[in-house]
């Protein structure tokens, strides 16, 4: 109730609004005294917690402009907020597809990139990607590739392609990404098809391959892998190579690789600025700030993903600039893809056939109908039986 | 009429939390994206009823399971001398202190393969057994989380039967076996009956049990009402409808478990 009413006085606001928008000029300088709505991951800046720089007070201490900084779980919560209307962000942190989806739902707004001068230490090849093809709308923060987690004390071989998640050895010690768009990729990186494909044969022939993989497969989880892969109780296990790092200096027994016989998901989180943001000059004061190479290198020391920013790459410790987990050499870029919104039609399609992975089979109107039926039977058979009784005992 | 007036913020709370949002439910469950009426969605839940039937199932397993264990439990509480009683009660709602995630959590590195019960059976030269991501292990979840909700309603009724009645039975001859069945438990009946609903409301609908201890391939509706909102679906219409039919079941069931509280009212009255 609480979010339709925002969402009624945020509409109204929003119309009201946009002429005036419009009618304003790049150029004013921001204000201080500001609050800025930053709203990104959990754990996705460098807080100052390990002697890393607070990059929020440090904005703060150099513009005057306040952030208010609230995080969430994954793009859909993230995205079922702001369609909702329930509150107001003026930075955000989406991942590629849903920058397209954004971008499509016109929930986000074209950023002033003379206000983001900094923009120009993004390398080129992290500039124009699909998802954003004349990047109008989005700067990228991070980006990763997947990879597989495995454990080198039972999987001694190596491990170069995806298939290996269908290998009978490693039954029961297999897990799998618990979200459609990851496990399908895998799927049809197998299959030699486009993540971003709208043809439904290729997406029922993901499903069925995904279908055979089940009987090996221990769980579908998302966080929990790191603690069924550094307890041994999974062997094999799809992941964000970002995340990587951490998993595997605290565990000498696991390895991570980036299979090369097949394609990878090569995926950017980047920053927009919703086209409900209340403090645009503002917002595109705080990405510049996360843009200069200091800064970006002190996210990225905390955070662990990669930097599109080669001059932020030179300010890591060695050990990180050089990690082939976290840079992994231009080939494997090469031979990668990005994903982008689907349309509505195969969006729903994956959704059906992921539910339909994950049930076994699926059931049909006709019994959900016998089940209502059956138990409202019932119901009705207690009700006449017990007037019957009634009709009885007074006789 | 001062009675009334106190009840207005009452009112007011059910008709913003309860209502409302049970309208916008139905609402979203009766039109698509762009906001026109449509049976679309309602008629693609029929894809998920073996999700309705694992459920069901799943959820009423639970719920025999409680009360079977809990019955016993609550009238051993209920028996026992007045100084222990509260102490028994803190101990059975003491889990309940805990957050319920961490409680299931818990039980993940209890059954998993190298999980300590299996390390403590290999240490005792027993074969392992394999227990996590089965049905059992979803059950097994339900019944730990949901238990206190049965043993609670029992054991304020089964306190509430007043001692003379079952004296009485007793005077006239009536052995233990007798007592129980035709004293003790239709008197107990209203306990029972709100015991099963609170476990087995919760159990059917649960979503996080089944994702933890189930290995996500063990979906309740719970999933995949959770799937559509959270998901990358993102279909809250079809969530919604998912949810209208869920609740429609649930009201029938609830209907059911009224007429048996009637019927053992009226017929704890005749035997008093």
């Amino acid at each position: 109730m609480k979010k339709w009413i925002a969402a009624v006085l945020s509409a109204v606001l929003l119309a009201g609004c946009s002429p005036a928008f419009a009618a304003e000029s790049g150029q004013a300088a921001p204000k201080d005294g500001v609050t800025l709505n930053v709203y990104n991951w959990g754990e996705y800046i460098a807080s100052g917690s390990d002697g890393t720089m607070d990059v929020n007070a440090e904005f703060t201490k150099q513009t005057g402009i306040r952030v208010n900084y609230t995080t969430f779980e994954d793009n859909e919560s993230m995205y079922s907020k702001l369609a909702g209307g329930g509150a107001s962000y003026d930075v955000i942190f989406p991942s590629d597809y849903m920058v397209s989806k954004l971008i499509k739902e016109k929930l986000v707004q074209k950023l002033d990139f003379r206000n983001i001068p900094n923009y120009r230490y993004i390398d080129p090849e992290y500039r124009n990607l699909v998802y954003d093809p004349k990047n109008e709308y989005s700067v990228p923060y991070t980006w990763g590739v997947v990879g597989i987690f495995y454990n080198k004390k039972y999987v001694k071989e190596k491990v170069d392609s995806w298939k290996i998640l269908w290998d009978r050895r490693y039954a029961g010690k297999i897990l799998m990404f618990d979200n459609p768009r990851d496990a399908f990729g895998i799927a049809q990186e197998i299959l030699g098809y486009s993540f971003n494909s709208t043809n439904p044969e290729e997406w029922n022939a993901a499903a069925e391959l995904l279908e055979k993989q089940k009987p090996l497969v221990q769980a579908y989880v998302m966080d929990q892998i790191f603690n069924k892969m550094s307890s041994g109780e999974a062997w094999l296990a799809p992941y964000y190579a970002g995340d990587a790092a951490t998993l595997v200096a605290d565990n000498p027994n696991i390895g991570f690789a980036i299979p090369t016989k097949e394609k990878t998901n090569f995926f950017v989180d980047a920053i927009c600025i919703p086209s409900s943001a209340k403090h645009k000059k503002e917002a595109e004061a705080y990405i510049d700030f996360l843009c200069r190479p200091e800064v970006a290198a002190a996210n990225m020391e905390a955070v662990g993903y990669s930097t599109p920013e080669s001059a932020a790459r030179k300010l890591l410790p060695e050990e990180m600039r050089e990690d082939p987990i976290i840079y992994p050499p231009k080939s494997v870029l090469k031979n990668s893809e990005t994903f982008r919104d689907l349309p509505e039609g195969t969006g729903l399609l994956l959704d059906t056939l992921w539910a339909q992975v994950k049930m076994g089979s699926s059931g049909d109107t006709g019994t959900l109908l016998a089940v209502l039926g059956a138990f409202l039977a019932v119901y009705i058979g207690i009700v006449v039986y017990k007037k019957i009784k009634r009709k009885k005992e007074l006789q | 009429m001062r009675a009334k007036s106190a009840s207005y913020p009452y009112l007011v709370w059910m008709v913003l939390f309860i209502v409302v949002p049970m309208a916008l439910v139905v609402a979203f469950a009766l039109t698509d994206r762009s906001g026109a009426f449509t049976l679309k969605n309602l008629a693609g839940v029929g894809l998920y009823s073996n999700v309705f039937l694992r459920s069901i199932w799943l959820g009423a397993i639970a719920t025999a399971v409680s009360l079977l264990v809990g019955y016993p439990l609550a009238y051993i509480i209920a028996k026992s001398a007045g100084h222990r009683q509260g102490v028994l009660v803190m101990l059975v709602m003491l889990p309940m202190w805990m957050n319920f995630l961490l409680r299931t959590y818990a039980w993940m590195t209890l059954l998993e393969d190298s999980g300590l019960i299996n390390r403590a059976l290999a240490a005792l030269g027993l074969p392992p057994a394999h227990m996590i991501n089965t049905q059992g292990a979803v059950v097994l979840g339900m019944v730990y989380n949901y238990i206190p909700y049965m043993i609670l309603p029992l054991y304020s009724v089964l306190t509430k039967i007043d001692p003379s009645v079952i004296e009485a039975a007793q005077d006239l001859g009536a052995d233990a076996k007798r007592v129980f069945l035709r004293i003790t438990l239709p008197l107990s009946m209203p306990g029972v009956i709100s015991g099963i609903t609170m476990v087995f409301v919760p159990a059917v609908s649960t979503f996080i049990i089944s994702k933890m201890l189930g290995g996500g391939s063990n979906l309740l509706i719970g999933d995949l009402i959770d799937m559509q909102f959270l998901g990358s679906a993102y279909n809250p219409n079809l969530g919604s409808a998912i949810s209208l039919v869920l609740m429609v079941l649930i009201l029938i069931c609830m209907g059911i478990m009224n007429q048996f509280d009637e019927n053992g009212a009226t017929e704890g009255g005749v035997l008093v």
